[in-house]
């Protein structure tokens, strides 16, 4: 209270996923929102602040969407904990928003059991309720509001009904704990109240904490409790006394939340005629797009669809930055002397951090698809119709987002996995990811194909690019195997996904979250990306030769990347590659796409693309020692490949580090994945000069 | 097809069902850490599950759970014993 007094009350807002629980959340804060972090987690802290009827501040958590208050996965332990008020820098809430489908009263009551364990202040915003209507359900909102004992209001979030209702009950000058809970066994409530009695962090929270602590399954007991082993020895036990009377500790609870929210439902709702075999609009979408024809073609289709905006529409955008780029570029250039300075400038701000930001309308786009699918319902089948051949590798469905997110960029891959429950699963999706071919690896495969089949027609060259990116996902699901087997290896993941109902999604909540996106990655390329590109320059400009006058190329070679180019060239020899494309390699660090400008620089040539036809002939040109040419179509292969396998991107190790929490993982992966890509390149290169290749 | 036949004593696997069949749960023995989980979403004793459909590929498999569709694998399914209605 001290340290900020100007707020009136702190409010959490809980639910399960897809109750509309972040239309409520936008709707009560606007744009007064902050994304952050909770401390030493990977899980997003969302809080806004609103004013209530009376013109008090509010500060609102939005918490992730979870089934249960039972943990399984970090996003959920993070909700736990709020709600016990175990972590650090957030005070435990004065109230909770229960977020309920209204049609689904069923299950969604469940949550709200838990909720009223918890002895905090509930208000149950009871959403959807014109879908409840639509099936032909009444809700006796005084019943359900007498039977759990809290204001509750009905509302229609994605056209703000209810909002002002739900603001009022929230600004009441006090609110209320329920009396009403689920009645336990005698005697599980007996454990529970002796249990509670050694716990005594939260006054309030301890009998909620008993709980979940005797029903949590043996394989996570062990770190819940956390080092406490007369504790450990005291959960034991109590279970051993429920066992011997013929109870199951793991299930009594859930059969008595459950058999409460059985009694609420059939006392306060009102089914309208028979609706229990009508088919639902969701069942008849569902008849196609989960058909065993019709599902594929679908699923094909929409990726497909997703993949051409990626690559077609963010073109345009894409182009514009670029202009944006060099029209910047030279804007500098004539108005500041030739230097270091001006390089420093030109090519290692404006060119490094330029080169990362030119991929954003691709990651907004992605991020756009992705926000359509997941809000339509459309996600949860992707994940139900790709599970099978994922379980192949040991993975599951859940795992299949990422990596298709991962080909657009693995950044926003890697940090998609977080809704997969199991630490280690979600560990070999992450080592995986970067193997599926970004768009920064297209222009390297652009310039590589037009170098090794510079007459082929357009189709021949779009199938070596096809199989460059089948080349990645065989690696990506090989590795994933292997993984699983070895040094990640955890019992086969379990799949338990709910298929939720369709829905229209609101656009609105998607730009925004793309909106936070752009500003989480903006606020990357500025900072770090900007101290990376600044190294890297460095590193590639001194020190200097001596000579006066130095070309580009002589500058490079003397470079301190040039120096390492040589270095490496031992190392790469064998793959076919000089110490020119080693600096070149070296430089891809950066980003991969900077391979391409890299090479310009070397070759001198000025605005060095893809596309451009004076590159190409330049390193069609480059001869070796002995006068063959450098850039055989084995060479070409040889650094396509290289590329599709190894990780030289500096953001992704960033973002694998931050997600993993520790160096140790994002280190494995540059190893693995750079050891595999020199191998395979090495295949390419000796096995093909074997069978008589040039 | 015979309705109200001889109550059926013995309990069968939950993925022995065939879509549109519906079973009342009996036992749950789904090994390791996500037994709770499987109950949380709405696998407990005594409530009717109905098989809606196989993914295309055969698994896995889309029940109708207290009104909402959860699917499972059928190796999980298995270790759901349910008595058929």
């Amino acid at each position: 209270m001290a340290e900020a007094p100007q707020i009136f009350r702190r409010i959490a807002i809980a639910g399960n996923p897809n109750t509309g629980k972040s239309t409520i959340f936008n709707a009560l804060t606007g744009m007064r929102q902050k994304v952050g972090n909770y401390p030493g987690v990977t899980v997003e802290k969302k809080t806004g602040r609103f004013f209530g009827s009376h013109g008090e501040t509010m500060e609102l958590l939005d918490l992730p969407g979870s089934y249960s208050l039972q943990v399984r996965s970090p996003d959920e332990a993070v909700s736990r904990d709020v709600l016990l008020g175990r972590v650090p820098d957030t005070p435990r809430p004065d109230a909770i928003i229960a977020v309920l489908d209204a049609s689904n009263l069923d299950r969604h009551l469940y949550l709200v059991a838990q909720f009223l364990e918890l002895d905090i202040p509930v208000i149950v915003a009871l959403n959807m309720v014109d879908v409840a209507e639509q099936r032909g359900l009444t809700i006796d909102l005084l019943a359900l509001k007498n039977s759990l004992g809290v204001p509750v209001i009905p509302m229609v979030a994605s056209r703000g009904q209810g909002l002002i209702e739900l603001k009022q009950a929230l600004s009441r000058a006090t609110l209320h704990v329920s009396e009403c809970k689920a009645q336990l066994p005698i005697v599980l409530e007996r454990e529970v109240s002796a249990l509670s009695r050694i716990l005594k962090c939260h006054a309030g929270s301890v009998r909620s904490e008993a709980m979940l602590l005797l029903s949590i399954e043996d394989e996570r007991l062990a770190a819940e409790v956390n080092g406490n082993p007369s504790l450990l020895t005291e959960i034991h036990a109590a279970r051993e006394r429920l066992k011997l009377s013929g109870l199951d500790p793991i299930a009594a609870p859930v059969d008595a939340r459950y058999a409460w929210v059985s009694e609420v439902c059939a006392s306060v709702i009102h089914r309208r005629g028979e609706d229990s075999h009508g088919l639902t609009f969701t069942d008849h979408v569902d008849q196609i797009l989960t058909h065993k024809l019709w599902g594929w073609l679908a699923f094909v289709t929409m990726m497909a669809l997703m993949f051409v905006c990626i690559f077609v529409v963010a073109k345009w955008p894409m182009d514009w930055i670029d202009g944006a780029k060099d029209w910047l570029a030279n804007l500098v250039r004539s108005h500041m002397a030739d230097g270091d300075f001006r390089s420093l400038v030109v090519d290692g701000v404006i060119g490094g951090v330029g080169n990362v930001v030119i991929f954003l309308p691709q990651i907004l786009i992605l991020f756009f698809f992705l926000g359509l699918l997941e809000d339509s319902g459309y996600m949860a089948r992707a994940a139900f119709i790709m599970d099978r051949m994922m379980s192949r590798v040991g993975l599951h469905g859940k795992s299949f987002v990422p990596l298709l997110s991962s080909f657009a960029c693995a950044i926003p891959g890697i940090m998609a996995t977080r809704t997969i429950e199991n630490r280690n699963d979600r560990f070999v999706t992450i080592l995986v990811a970067p193997l599926m071919s970004c768009s920064a690896r297209l222009p390297v495969y652009a310039i590589m194909i037009a170098l090794l089949m510079p007459a082929s027609s357009v189709w021949a060259k779009a199938g070596v690019m096809l199989c460059m990116y089948l080349l990645g996902v065989a690696a990506a699901f090989v590795m994933a195997g292997l993984f699983k087997k070895t040094i990640l290896r955890s019992e086969t993941p379990m799949l338990l996904l709910e298929l939720p109902p369709y829905r229209a999604p609101v656009v609105r909540g998607i730009v925004q979250r793309m909106w936070e996106r752009a500003v989480v990655f903006l606020r990357r390329a500025g900072t770090v990306i900007l101290a990376l590109s600044v190294i890297l320059w460095a590193l590639l400009n001194y020190p200097k030769p001596a000579t006066p006058n130095p070309t580009r190329a002589d500058v490079l070679a003397h470079s301190a990347a040039g120096r390492f180019g040589h270095a490496i060239e031992p190392v790469i020899a064998p793959l076919g590659y000089d110490w020119k494309i080693g600096i070149g390699l070296v430089a891809s660090f950066a980003a991969r796409e900077v391979f391409v400008s890299t090479m310009g620089q070397i070759y001198n040539i000025e605005d060095a693309k893809a596309d451009n036809e004076d590159l190409r002939s330049r390193m069609r040109d480059e001869r070796r020692a002995d006068g063959t040419p450098i850039f055989t179509p084995l060479t070409c292969l040889s650094i396509m490949v290289f590329f599709v396998l190894a990780m030289q991107c500096l953001s992704t190790v960033a973002i694998v580090r931050r997600e993993t929490n520790s160096w140790r993982w994002p280190l494995f992966q540059i190893a693995y994945m750079n050891a595999l890509a020199w191998v395979a390149a090495f295949i390419v290169y000796q096995g093909g000069h074997l069978l008589g290749f040039r | 097809m015979g309705d109200d036949a001889v109550p059926q004593s013995a309990a069968e696997p939950l993925s022995g069902l065939q879509p549109g069949q519906r079973g009342k749960v009996i036992t749950i023995e789904v090994p390791g850490s996500m037994r709770g989980r499987v109950m949380e979403m709405g696998f407990t004793a005594g409530t009717v599950i109905e098989v809606v459909r196989f993914a295309p590929m055969g698994d896995p498999i889309e029940f109708k759970v207290r009104g909402a569709h959860i699917s499972l694998r059928k190796a999980e399914a298995a270790g759901i014993r349910v008595q058929r209605i």
